[in-house]
């Protein structure tokens, strides 16, 4: 397929393609969501709870940050394979099995970078809240609350990286066609079946659709400022 | 609270759905090269409307799906790899084996030919003049069928680069595709299956240099995975799946299968030829 | 007599809740325990050490703070003014020394109140809320009155100006309806304009009962405000007397040519 044929098809909204792109943010939001739900609170936490170990914790976090999506796709294959200990969930090469290996990528990210922005802000909040004598669980709301902005730049720098890997999806979804086929597994297809241009045009339409993401979040945060600083 | 109706939400989003169409679906385990060349998109769709199943192929090489078959996480294994297929059957992973269809196997080359083998019909003599030119050659190293094959030809040959890896031998370790796209791109010569090669869409310098020979046949097969060793194997959707794959109908379907007036690949499947499990 | 300036100050009638403290009328080191007899002590220190490492921050401090007219914290740099009032809100251990306050009656303005990335408003209903006490709409409007804010509820805290900022310092304090009120160097990086502002503030909180304790150093403004004048140097109390006396005849050589800027250490 030629560029010309390739451009055509993507912007035709070929539904096909568009069932591939709607999985994609599904999956990727999904994940995010997950992975914040658990990051944020979990960073939080190491960031203003005094624990032995506390320092292991923090370096193994900031460690696995860079955890290669293709070994915690086969940690997840593993844990979800009908011989695995969850196999009875049924959830290999379904769409739920890549939501979780997602989360998994990229809760270590969310986490690690979240206990560095808390313990910053914590750092300048110290005194006042002492003073204030607010107990720990309105003190991490609070943290977190204050700190939305850095913390929504964390969920999208996860997001990004959810966003990118083809390792993980690959391996738990099966890339199977109309069911766990989505952006970048689709355009390692169509690279291994050689159609070089098509694989360029999805890759350009993956980079449009995260740039698009971080816009939206940039104006909401501009927003929010506007109203409550 | 509003955090734990988002929580909710997303829990309920997880939750395995529970819809008609899940109940009317199989996982099929199978390999690169018939994902690659198309057959799938094209035999599916009639299954689906003679019967109603959702087929999910999850192409992977063929020791990776039958892998998959072993731990289960497949309804049904459709591969070209005959001698590991019945290893399988032979270790009680499997039901029955049948074969499917076959193409042949192809030897691609460089335009540039720089170990003469173009136009010629014995392959092993072909795989001996590579050997000993040191011309650059692209092997698939995935244990795929056609790995398999490959291993198999050299051996046949007498040689053994895989053991020896010598510098113009090129382990790879992925699907069809993207030995050919090395190929192209180190004007190597490798091994394809003629499915894969007609489809391929960045064929460049590339071309057919040895075809024909009788070793070079590709064979098939497709087997239920074992419910006996995995309750979860979907049984009845799985041999219907074998059963129409093997009528006649599945059968004229796979012979009708064309890229550019070319057919790809051939339904062999023969009443008598059955290996039942030990 | 200085103007009220508009909406500065309101004339809320502001109820500290009453502590059981004991009388106490023992006397310090210098033997300069200003006798107001009868009122209670609201903060005692007895002895108290503080030591950062090699230095001495605060050097066997004895001091009884009685209830009544603000107290002012005098002294040069480094004298020891924020570690006592830091220590006097238990926010630094003494290394040795005893401390005797209701803790729950305590409150605390820093020089710098750190603004919660959220409105006025939500900074103040922040503190109800620390101090367990009811954050609805009357509570936040009241104590943004007292320290007139009301106008400006909805804006975000950070955009606040440095004499806005302190007063909603002042007023988070006040949540917790503190008996003691520590004001570390309130207005040391306001303008005249704004220093009035609080200043009447400080008066019209004093006038309701809370004991006010506010390190300064502007001479003028302790001289206005306080009621007794606690002068610091170098970690230790040097003199602890009425105000009049304290700026008419300083009981103390440092006292001396510390008002006649003369104190260099």
């Amino acid at each position: 397929m030629d560029t010309q044929s390739a451009l055509s098809l993507i912007l035709s909204g070929d539904p096909a393609l568009f069932a591939i792109l709607r999985l994609s943010l599904v999956v990727t939001l999904s994940a995010t969501l997950l992975g914040g739900l658990v990051g944020l609170p979990l960073g939080a936490i190491v960031a203003l709870t005094r624990f032995p170990g506390r320092a292991g914790v923090v370096v193994t976090l900031n460690g696995l940050m860079g955890l290669p999506p293709v070994v915690v796709g086969l940690l997840v294959f593993l844990a979800f394979s009908r011989s695995g200990p969850l196999g009875s969930l049924g959830l290999l090469f379904t769409p739920q099995a890549m939501i979780i290996a997602q989360a998994v990528l990229i809760t270590p990210i969310i986490s690690a970078l979240t206990r560095q922005v808390i313990e910053d802000l914590w750092a300048e909040y110290r005194d006042e809240f002492t003073a204030m004598d607010v107990r720990p669980w309105p003190r991490m709301q609070a943290l977190l609350w204050d700190a939305r902005f850095a913390l929504v730049t964390i969920l999208l720098a996860g997001f990004g990286r959810a966003a990118a890997e083809v390792g993980a999806v690959m391996i738990v979804g099966g890339n199977i066609d109309g069911f766990t086929r989505v952006m970048t597994t689709s355009i390692a297809l169509e690279t291994s079946k050689g159609n070089l241009p098509l694989a360029i045009g999805l890759g350009m339409v993956l980079i449009g659709i995260i740039l698009a993401v971080n816009a939206i979040a940039w104006s909401l945060r501009l927003w929010s400022a506007r109203h409550a600083g | 609270m509003k955090l734990t109706q988002l929580a909710l939400a997303v829990v309920l989003a997880l939750a395995p759905s529970v819809g008609a169409a899940q109940d009317k679906s199989i996982i099929v385990a199978s390999t690169t090269s018939t994902q690659d060349s198309g057959l799938f998109g094209h035999i599916l769709p009639v299954l689906k409307a003679k019967t109603g199943i959702d087929v999910k192929v999850v192409a992977q090489g063929t020791g990776q799906a039958l892998d998959t078959g072993r731990r289960g996480d497949a309804d049904v294994v459709f591969v070209h790899a005959k001698v590991l297929e019945e290893k399988f059957i032979a270790d009680g992973f499997g039901v029955q084996r049948f074969d499917v269809m076959y193409n042949d196997f192809v030897l691609i080359g460089p335009t540039a030919d720089p170990a003469l083998v173009k136009g010629g019909k014995d392959i092993l003599s072909a795989l001996r003049a590579i050997h000993s030119t040191g011309s650059a050659f692209v092997s698939r190293g995935d244990k795929s069928g056609t790995h398999a094959a490959e291993l198999a030809l050299w051996k046949a040959a007498s040689l053994d680069p895989a053991a020896n890896k010598p510098t113009w031998y090129r382990e790879i370790g992925q699907g069809m595709g993207a030995a050919l796209n090395t190929s192209s791109v180190l004007g190597a010569y490798v091994l394809a299956d003629r499915g894969t090669w007609i489809s391929f869409r960045n064929k460049d310098t590339l071309g057919i240099v040895v075809e024909g020979d009788k070793a070079l046949f590709n064979q098939y097969g497709v087997m239920l995975v074992n419910p006996a060793k995995h309750p979860s194997v979907k049984q009845a959707h799985g041999q219907a799946f074998i059963d129409w794959l093997t009528s006649v109908d599945g059968q004229n379907a796979i012979r009708g299968y064309k890229i550019d007036g070319q057919q790809l690949f051939f339904p062999n499947y023969a009443a008598g030829e059955m290996k039942k499990s030990g | 007599m200085r103007d009220k300036r508009d909406g500065a100050v309101a004339n809320q009638t502001w109820q500290p809740a009453r502590a059981d403290i004991a009388e106490i009328t023992a006397v310090d080191d210098n033997g300069l325990e200003p006798k107001i007899a009868g009122t209670p002590s609201v903060l005692v220190l007895n002895g108290i050490v503080v030591c950062a490492g090699a230095t001495t921050l605060l050097d066997r401090v004895t001091l009884h703070i009685r209830a009544g007219a603000p107290t002012a914290v005098v002294g040069p740099n480094g004298s020891g003014k924020t570690t006592l009032l830091r220590l006097a809100m238990g926010l630094v251990t003494p290394t040795a020394g005893t401390l005797r306050v209701d803790p729950a009656k305590r409150a605390i303005v820093f020089q710098k109140p750190v603004m919660l990335r959220r409105t006025v408003a939500d900074n103040v209903a922040f503190a109800l809320r620390a101090a367990r006490q009811s954050a609805d709409r009357e509570a936040v409007s009241t104590l943004l009155a007292v320290v007139g804010l009301v106008a400006l509820a909805d804006r975000p805290a950070r955009q606040l100006s440095g004499g806005e900022q302190q007063r909603l310092g002042i007023a988070r304090a006040l949540a917790r309806r503190p008996q003691l009120l520590l004001l570390d160097e309130a207005t040391a990086s306001l303008d005249p304009a704004q220093t009035n502002i609080i200043e009447d503030l400080i008066g019209a909180i004093a006038r309701s009962g809370v004991k006010v304790v506010f390190a300064t150093h502007d001479r003028g403004q302790a001289r206005r405000l306080a009621g007794d004048i606690v002068f610091l140097v170098r970690g230790r109390v040097n003199a602890h007397a009425p105000v009049d006396t304290f700026f008419t005849t300083p009981p103390t050589e440092a006292a001396k040519r510390f008002l006649s800027s003369d104190l260099v250490l």
